[in-house]
């Protein structure tokens, strides 16, 4: 298999990645969201990557304004939104010279040819006309007036010309659906559900999505469209999903499954807000959602929700973990469940806010004062953040601690399709609230301690508010094990702390083992967490077919590790971390493990491409 | 247990079995005898009740009480708080901090805690002083302060929680002082039933790092005539013989000997009306510890509040979207069958 576009026939290509470029507001996103449903829905396997500038409005017609909307469809199981694309719709100059370094050799541009006026050459920065010097050479280039043309179409409308110029994005998506044959229906559907009640907007829309696609049927400058066929794909019932409405999808399950009314307190901040968007759709479950004042407000709401009996959840980025973390050793020390869900982005401080890093699992694992352990959990594919709100509230209602679930602005914006749970397979979370005392006192009187663990699990009792008899204060002070009693004792301090590492060590006994993707005695090992799956998977199919035996672990369970995770590492001649970040697993994998794990990291914005990790682990091996 | 601690009405049954802490002499303990004394009278259950507080000599309350309660971190109640109070509009849910815990770290969170209307009972012991770090000027310290951090004098302009309360659009703010129990407990009877935030802010004094700070106005001597007693629907009157009286000139509130003054022009108080610039200006009437102040209720008005309205959307999302099912939420999307 190769990276780029593998023609079956002269009609019928296996894959193709398609890459929309334009400005912010040319509606980028949205032309690639359209693309990618109707695409999904005729039964294609796809990965996107949507990446957008963190201005809401650059300078038009800049560099600095490109929005772009990268998508993968293929009639096989893929797992990366591809390498490079082999076709590059450019909007506009800014867009060409952004963009044009990605598209793999010999691919394919489509250019809005009017938005190449000597203005907008100008701010994008070229100095001469790449459309006649020789930037293009090499590529199969098509100058499409897309302005003009719609304008055009819209003309009987009487739409402002303003007004109707946006509709361009249609035209250029009902271009590429002609190019890709995917049928203009459910858009024409979409658009009179979205705009029906702006008649002027989804006519234009209307129009422009029709003028696209018979200009692609009649301009002869395309040649046959291409097919792509459906992906072979398990029976059942699918969906297209992002990571951040998986996540609140699986947070509201987890509500379900664990019988508790759901509380969110969140402050808005990219990438994580969307999770706190979709919630707020869903009151009709029950689901509070309170976008607080802040970040400290929106764990400290969310942990007196815990202590009310709720299933709580603060929704964050990196930036918000970091003024969270008082208030989750708070939570560690009053043993109370709560998850906080940190959607990686580019840092420090305010970073890359739009694009993806995986460098907060040190801060996840250690970023609190004093001993603060706390079990870390992270989602691998946009689907899985479903089953990772769902794993992270079963860990912190049962063991009743705070739980870090770690995504990513890939996986939050991303998406891929997802074969729907039977959602009576769905594990049974729930916990009962403590009612009756459990403990005496030196006069043989029934009492409650708020402290007298479970013997199994070490957890507390969770006893809330409106329970006779139970009446008890929790603080951050350190407590006397048993009554949670204020206690300053020395040896008290040392068992608390010890026992409270316990209860979370323990759990490496309640989670699925490691299971390998190989033969299991691969000479190689890889090892994995997070938004990287797709491209490790991606990767080593590719060194499988050149005869290269590795075997593949992706951790979902970062603290603690499952038992078998020493075995899985032992005797392997190479052991390599690829993270998207400067090295983080590794050094606890070789602090944990003593084990001569190799590092491969990026630290740039974007996911690894296959490329990249075939070329760095045969390096490693080399040496 | 003793009888005491079975009779709802009787303040043992308030207390805790934990020793408080506080210094001998301390205001604190006056405060914690009114709190109780009124549970003992009020018609709510010990296990519906939650005192909640942040970090501070004033915060280690919740563990002298026998109800539920969370001692959390510095200036975070309010937050924390909002969170039960949502989730748990049931309960019986007080805040218990000091000036900097509220006014410094926390401030943010009481200015939202108050605009949203969060049904919260929150006493503010203002001692202007920070006790538990041993005496450091606080943002309630008058300037000129000389404390360890303050050699030389502070320079900082004090908050005026009042002021401030009535600005971040607080539905009932009162004053009080940890002096007079009777005061003390018919204020914060009156917050507890306030439905909404209420800010009661109590002039507490600490013997061992600001002692004092409050004679001027509260001992015994000086009473009658530095500290005006607000009462709804009436003349803001004074002083020993109520020989003095407050007006309004100007848009500030003036001390006038009503002597001087035709009877028509005295301030009538009206804690009612949210809009009235007269609580305002009462507020600011004494800048320092020597000027006639006003104590009791500055405001107590009508809104909606938070988590009533919180749980009215939730019933208003069970009637139109019906009921959720998680089987319909996986599918309210675009779907798509393969066989």
């Amino acid at each position: 298999m190769t990276d780029t576009a593998d023609r079956v026939d002269d009609t019928t290509l296996d894959h193709v990645v398609i890459r929309f470029a334009g400005d912010s507001g040319d509606g980028m996103q949205l032309t690639g969201d359209r693309f990618t449903s109707v695409s999904a829905a005729i039964g294609n396997d796809l990965a996107t990557l949507p990446e957008f500038p963190a201005e809401i409005r650059a300078p038009q017609g800049t560099l600095a304004g490109v929005s772009a909307f990268q998508v993968h469809i293929s009639d096989h199981d893929i797992h990366t939104p591809g390498d490079a694309p082999d076709v590059l719709v450019a909007m506009n100059p800014a867009a060409l010279r952004s963009e044009l370094s990605r598209l793999r050799s010999g691919g394919t541009v489509i250019l809005n040819d009017d938005t190449f006026d000597e203005r907008n050459l100008e701010k994008a920065g070229y100095e001469s006309d790449p459309r006649s010097d020789g930037t293009l050479d090499g590529y199969v280039v098509h100058r499409v007036n897309m302005t003009k043309l719609t304008l055009d179409a819209t003309a009987d409308l009487e739409v402002k010309k303003r007004d109707a110029e946006r509709s361009k994005n249609f035209f250029a998506l009902g271009l590429v659906s002609w190019m890709y044959t995917r049928p203009l229906e459910p858009t024409l559907e979409w658009i009179e559900a979205k705009f029906g009640k702006l008649p002027m907007v989804a006519g234009a829309n209307t129009a422009a999505l029709k003028a696209g696609h018979a200009f692609g049927e009649t301009a002869e400058m395309f040649g046959s469209p291409f097919k792509v066929a459906a992906a072979p794909q398990k029976p059942g019932e699918y969906t297209n999903i992002t990571g951040n409405v998986a996540t609140a999808w699986g947070m509201i399950a987890a509500g379900q499954l664990a019988k508790l009314p759901v509380f969110l307190g969140s402050y808005p901040i990219t990438p994580a807000s969307d999770i706190l968007h979709e919630l707020s759709r869903h009151k009709n479950f029950g689901v509070r959602t309170l976008q607080a004042e802040d970040e400290i407000a929106g764990v400290g709401a969310a942990l007196g929700a815990s202590f009310g009996g709720s299933l709580a959840f603060t929704t964050t980025s990196g930036p918000g973990v970091a003024l969270k973390g008082e208030t989750i050793g708070l939570a560690v020390s009053m043993e109370l469940p709560l998850v906080i869900i940190d959607v990686q982005r580019g840092g420090p401080s305010t970073g890359l806010p739009t694009k993806t890093e995986a460098s907060d699992l040190m801060m996840a694992l250690y970023g609190r004062h004093g001993e603060a352990p706390l079990p870390v959990v992270a989602a691998s594919t946009p689907a899985d953040c479903f089953l990772a709100a769902i794993e992270a509230s079963r860990l912190a209602v049962k063991y009743r601690t705070p739980v870090i679930l770690l995504t990513d602005g890939y996986l939050a914006n991303g998406s891929e399709p997802w074969l729907l749970p039977d959602v009576e397979t769905l594990p049974d979370i729930s916990a009962s609230f403590a009612t009756e005392a459990n403990g005496t006192d030196a006069d043989g009187n029934p009492i409650f301690l708020p402290y007298k663990r479970d013997e199994t699990t070490l957890a507390r009792p969770w006893a809330i508010p409106g329970t006779p008899g139970l009446e008890h204060r929790l603080g951050g002070l350190e407590k006397q094990d048993g009554t949670g009693n204020v206690n300053y004792d020395p040896a008290n301090h040392g068992r608390m702390t010890e026992l409270r590492e316990a209860k979370i060590n323990g759990i490496t006994n309640d989670i699925p083992a490691v299971e390998l993707d190989g033969p299991g005695d691969a000479p190689i090992l890889i090892v994995g967490w997070g938004s990287t799956r797709g491209s490790i998977t991606s990767a080593i199919e590719r060194l499988r077919n050149d005869g290269v035996q590795v075997d593949h672990a992706h951790l979902m369970h970062l603290h603690p590790f499952p038992a078998n995770l020493g075995q899985v590492l032992a005797g392997r001649q190479h052991v390599f971390v690829p993270e998207l970040n400067r090295g983080q697993l590794v050094k606890v994998l070789r602090a944990e493990y003593l084990v001569d794990a190799k590092p491969i990291n990026k630290v740039m914005g974007v996911p690894f491409t296959g490329a990249e990790l075939i070329e760095a682990i045969r390096e490693g091996i080399s040496q | 247990m003793t009888d005491v601690q079975l009779d709802p009405t009787k303040r043992g049954y308030w207390t805790s079995d934990q020793e408080v802490r506080w210094c001998p002499g301390c205001g604190d303990y006056g405060i914690l005898a009114a709190v109780q004394f009124l549970h003992a009278e009020l018609d709510v259950k010990r296990e519906d009740t939650v005192f909640v507080s942040g970090i501070g000599c004033a915060a280690r309350f919740p563990y002298y009480m026998s109800t539920y309660g969370m001692h959390t971190i510095h200036g975070r109640s309010p937050a924390i708080a909002t969170g039960l109070a949502v989730s748990r509009p049931d309960l019986n849910i007080w805040v218990v901090g000091g000036d900097g815990d509220m006014l410094s770290i926390g401030g943010n969170h009481l200015i939202h805690a108050l605009r949203r209307n969060v049904n919260l009972t929150i006493l503010l012991f203002n001692n202007q002083i920070y006790g538990l770090t041993k005496g450091q000027y606080s943002p309630t310290s008058e300037v000129g302060k000389v404390t360890k951090s303050t050699p030389m004098g502070s320079i900082d302009r004090p908050f005026n929680p009042i002021s401030l309360a009535l600005g971040a659009g607080a539905t009932f703010v009162a004053r009080t002082h940890d002096l007079d129990r009777k005061h003390m407990t018919e204020v914060f009877r009156r917050a507890h039933e306030h439905k909404g935030a209420s800010l009661v802010e109590i002039y507490q004094n600490c013997n061992v790092f600001n002692d004092g700070a409050y004679d001027s106005i509260t001992k015994r001597d000086v009473r009658d005539e530095m500290m005006i007693d607000l009462v709804h629907g009436e003349p803001v009157l004074f002083g020993a013989e109520r020989q003095r009286g407050v007006v309004m000139r100007d848009g500030r509130a003036e001390i006038v000997e009503i002597a001087d003054v035709d009877e028509s022009e005295l301030l009538v108080h009206d804690q009612a009306d949210a809009q009235s610039v007269a609580s305002m200006a009462l507020s600011m009437l004494a800048s320092d510890n020597y000027t006639p102040t006003p104590f009791g209720i500055f405001r107590s008005v009508d809104a909606p509040e938070y988590s009533e309205a919180v749980n009215q959307q939730i019933l208003l999302a069970n009637d139109r979207q019906g009921p959720g099912d998680l089987k319909d939420l996986l599918r309210s999307g675009a779907t798509w069958t393969v066989s």
